[in-house]
Formats: C-alpha cells, structure tokens, sequence
C-alpha cells in the first residue's frame, strides 16, 4: 500500500475497480477513458471498450488524448462508421456499461454538459454539450459516473437536462420507455454513491480513505442521503498505482 | 467522375457566402487544409455542420465565417473548452453564432436520412433530455407497427460536403480507412462534395476497412498533402496532440488567436 496518492488518483483507481472483466463499456474521453483503460491493464484484460469513433475493442497501450486517436483504431477488433456504432451497437443494447463524466449532476444523476447559469440561449457558461452521452445514459445496461465532488458540481436542480439518469424519480424511466437501468452508481474523489433501488437517489456507501460524511455532505447540493453503513473502500494498490501513472506518463508524453 | 481541381479552385467554385457547409471527420481526416481555404476566401454567412466542432470550426467561427452552427459537441477533445466558440455564443464576437443542438447519434442518423433521400430518420434517443425543446428538427414519432414512441430527426442536406481522405485516383475515385466516421453518410447527403486527398495513384489498392467513394458520387478532388494537420491521417500521420494542447492558449485571447490566424492561415500564400 501507497499512502502517497492524490483524490483523483483514488477515485480512478475506484472508478476501475468497478468495471467487471468481460463486459462491454462504452468509454468516454477524459476520466473514464483513463479509469477504462487501467481496468484493462490491471483486474479486467478482457474488458472491451468501445468509442464513440467506432473502435469497438479498442486495446490502446498508451493513454488516447482523444476518442479517436489512432492508437484506438489501429488496437481496435472492429472499427465502424459512426452511425454504425451508435445504431448498431449503442442503440439494441449491447453495451453493459456507460461510463460517463458530468459538469452537474443532481440526486436522481440527471446530467448536465451543456449550459450553466443564464439561460439556454444566452448562458454564463458554454458547455461542450451531448455528444453520445444522452443515447449511453439512455441505453446502456447501466451507467457509472465519475465527476470530482462539489456544490459546483453536486446540485439540487441541474440547469439543463443534457442526459437523462433517474428523472422524477421511481418509474420515471420506465415511463419513458428507456430500456437501460440508468446511473447506478456514482464514482467521486470523495467516495461512491449507489442509485437506491426503491427511491432512485443517489446514496452514499462508501468513503474513499480518510474522508468523512460530513465532507461528502458538506461538498453535496442537496440534503444527501447516506446508508446506514458506509464502508471504506481500500487505497490504490502499489501495481494500480503504478500502473495508472505509467497511463498517464504516456498521456503526457503525447507519443 | 470528379473533376481535379486545386484547393484555392475547389473551394472558390463549391463554397458560397451563406450556404450550409459541412467538413466532417471524426478526429481522424478532418480537413483543416480546406477550412483555411474557406478563412482566406472570406466566406460569411455559413451555416457550419459538424458532429463535433472542434479547434477547425473555432478557428472558422473566430475569423467571423458562420452565422450558425449545427453540432452535437463543440469542445477541444481531451483539452477542454472551444474559446472562440464562447466567445461568439456568450459574446457575440465576432458575430453572433446561432446554435443547433444535437447529440451524436441525432446527428448521425440527420446525415443517413440525408443520404438515403429521406426527410427523416427515426432513433431511440434525445428521450428525456431538454434538447428538443430548442429545435423544431427533433420530433416524437409514433411506431405504425408497434405504437411505441420513437424520435425522429430531419434529414440533414449540406449544401456541401468537405472531407479528407487518403488517396483518389485519377478518375476521382475516392479512398479511406481508419476512423471513417459519419463521412460516406456527409458526402453523399449533400448537393456538392469536395474531397481533399493526401495523394494521387494510378490505382487504388484494397485496404483493409476502406470506404470507396466512387468518383462519380463526387464532385471535386484536390490533391492537399498533409490537410489534416494537425488532426492526422491514418498511414500517413499522426495526431498532433502537442497542438491541440497549443491550442487552448492561442485562441484563449482574441488578440492572439487574430494574431495566429493572420501569420498561420490569411498570409498563406497557396497555389491557385
């Protein structure tokens, strides 16, 4: 064990973990590009990652800056047109996991990209916007978020739903006929938070190493729910440390 | 069968003030070489098309081209933000930009309806989210067979389609791989099409995963070796991430990126 890691390190190496070996994920760029491929390296070598580019088993070797750099393309199985990837692929339900990132996110994990602040036409802030993300939230066998903890971040009502988690609340997506089973757990630099299968919020269950509920709460926009017992997840291993640092070296690198 | 033309004649004959121009690429062949062209041509008025508007429409809508802009994500992939494109939509500088919404998949599907000589393509997708609250172009349709409620997405019909590919023959037969994106859909969705190339061949040996556009679905090829740049093309170059990290400070301030722009695209002297 390494004491010595930052919160982002430890909320990529948890954001990993969660990803099972053998399933398929649909992997956007930033954070979960990087936790996706450490879980390839390290617990999960037959995880299959797929990008939105149309590199479907993708096994990069070094960090991609973008979703289509040509490491993807040239370590892919496939690669396919883009409306291939989201038609054929996205769209039935083949994909177990989305692994999205957010700007704002609220108890029901509704995600916002797009605008802050304002008003849609004219905003304080210009997100990026969708880009797959609605269809991955809407389709996939499940969605794991990963986004740095804080009332910036964390609010109560996000301002613009870019992709839809839980909605209103139970039913909400049933209601919609949305067939994949939505933001089922929330990936921070704080800890994790769990959909709570009856009311759908999102619910603390476990702290990252030497955080405390009351930080959680303290860097949560709205009144958090918290599960009668919160376990500690354990700190990054020496080899997942080791190993995500070799990831980002190569990042870095540029090679 | 395609003519061959230069650049400077391709975009002079196919881009007019205020059409609706698409150059696509998703990250890999975007055509960069051609987006300058149009900066030195000084276009106005464009309704720019682009699944994702990266540092090539930032540097289109910072020297004042497009009056719209058709999208579904503007931001620097792996870097951050689209400054230029702030700029103009917090801003309104250099001119107002206007904005169409879309995700990838609407966008996709917009140019496959295109493509296929439809008005619309249907999708399981937008459900939910508040993008179609702000364009008449995403509508819920129901099912004839079944009665489930689906969306549906106007067909998108550039008026002209710009793409950048590896190599053309001398017919104007065009070829690629790699990441081919939502091209082939682009160019043949649009009324005219021009195709930037890396090199000109006698023939075109198969490759692996190639796409062909044959040279009469075509309407031009210019021979621009390197157009990519900095995005790259497969088998010839690579990515040149250093600049798209560059990027961020260049464009951050007007000044610099008016300064950039001048000495990197308007000053450009290229063969007519």
């Amino acid at each position: 064990m390494s004491a010595d890691y930052s919160s982002d390190e430890m909320m990529t190496v948890a954001a990993a973990r969660q990803l099972r070996d053998g399933t398929a994920c649909f992997v956007g760029i930033g954070l979960p590009s990087t936790a996706a491929n450490l879980a390839r390296v390290t617990h999960a070598p037959n995880l299959v990652l797929i990008y939105e580019s149309g590199c479907l088993g993708a096994k990069p070797d070094r960090l991609p800056l973008s979703i289509g750099d040509g490491v993807l393309a040239d370590t892919a199985d496939a690669v396919v047109s883009v409306p291939e990837v989201f038609n054929y692929w996205l769209q039935p339900g083949r994909i177990d996991v989305g692994f999205l990132g957010a700007a704002q996110l609220d108890r029901y994990g509704n995600i916002n990209t797009t605008v802050i602040g304002g008003d849609y036409t004219d905003p304080k802030v210009r997100l990026p916007g969708a880009g797959g993300a609605p269809e991955i939230a809407a389709s996939c066998g499940e969605v794991v978020v990963i986004v740095r903890q804080s009332l910036r971040t964390f609010i109560d009502r996000v301002d613009f739903v870019t992709s839809v988690g839980y909605g209103a609340g139970p039913g909400y997506r049933a209601r919609l006929g949305l067939r994949g089973g939505g933001p089922k757990t929330v990936i921070t630099d704080l800890g994790v938070l769990t959909a709570d299968p009856v009311t759908c919020e999102l619910t603390l269950t476990r702290l990252h190493p030497g955080v405390t509920v009351d930080q959680v709460r303290a860097a949560t926009g709205w009144p958090l729910a918290v599960a009668d017992e919160v376990s500690t997840g354990e700190p990054p291993s020496t080899d997942e440390l080791t190993v995500l640092r070799a990831l980002e070296a190569t990042k870095k690198a540029g090679v | 069968m395609a003519k061959l033309v230069s650049l400077a004649e391709g975009v002079a004959e196919l881009v007019r003030d205020g059409d609706t121009v698409a150059l696509e690429g998703f990250t890999h062949l975007i055509p960069f070489a051609a987006g300058h062209e149009i900066i030195r041509q000084r276009r106005r008025d464009l309704t720019l098309v682009r699944m994702t508007p990266d540092v090539i429409y930032d540097q289109l809508i910072g020297a004042g081209c497009a009056r719209r802009l058709v999208f579904s994500w503007g931001g620097n992939p792996g870097v951050g933000s689209l400054h230029r494109f702030r700029d103009a939509v917090q801003n309104s500088w250099p001119v107002p930009l206007e904005l169409e919404e879309h995700s990838h998949a609407g966008m996709a599907n917009r140019y496959v309806a295109g493509a296929s000589g439809l008005p619309f393509a249907v999708l399981r997708g937008y459900t939910g989210t508040d993008l179609p609250r702000h364009t008449a172009n995403i509508r819920p349709i129901e099912c004839p067979f079944t009665g489930e409620t689906l969306t549906a997405v106007a067909a998108l019909r550039p008026d002209v389609t710009v793409v950048h590919a590896q190599r053309a023959d001398p017919a104007g037969n065009v070829q690629m791989w790699g990441i081919t994106g939502v091209q082939k859909e682009a160019v043949l969705a649009a009324r005219r099409s021009l195709v930037t190339v890396e090199e000109i061949v006698d023939d075109l040996d198969p490759v692996p995963g190639q796409v062909i556009l044959p040279g009469w679905a075509v309407t031009a090829v210019a021979h621009v070796p390197g157009g990519a740049h900095p995005s790259y093309t497969q088998g010839y170059s690579v990515r040149d991430n250093d600049f798209y990290r560059a990027w961020d400070a260049i464009s951050r301030e007007r000044a610099s990126f008016e300064e950039w722009i001048a000495r990197h695209v308007r000053d450009v002297e290229v063969p007519a």
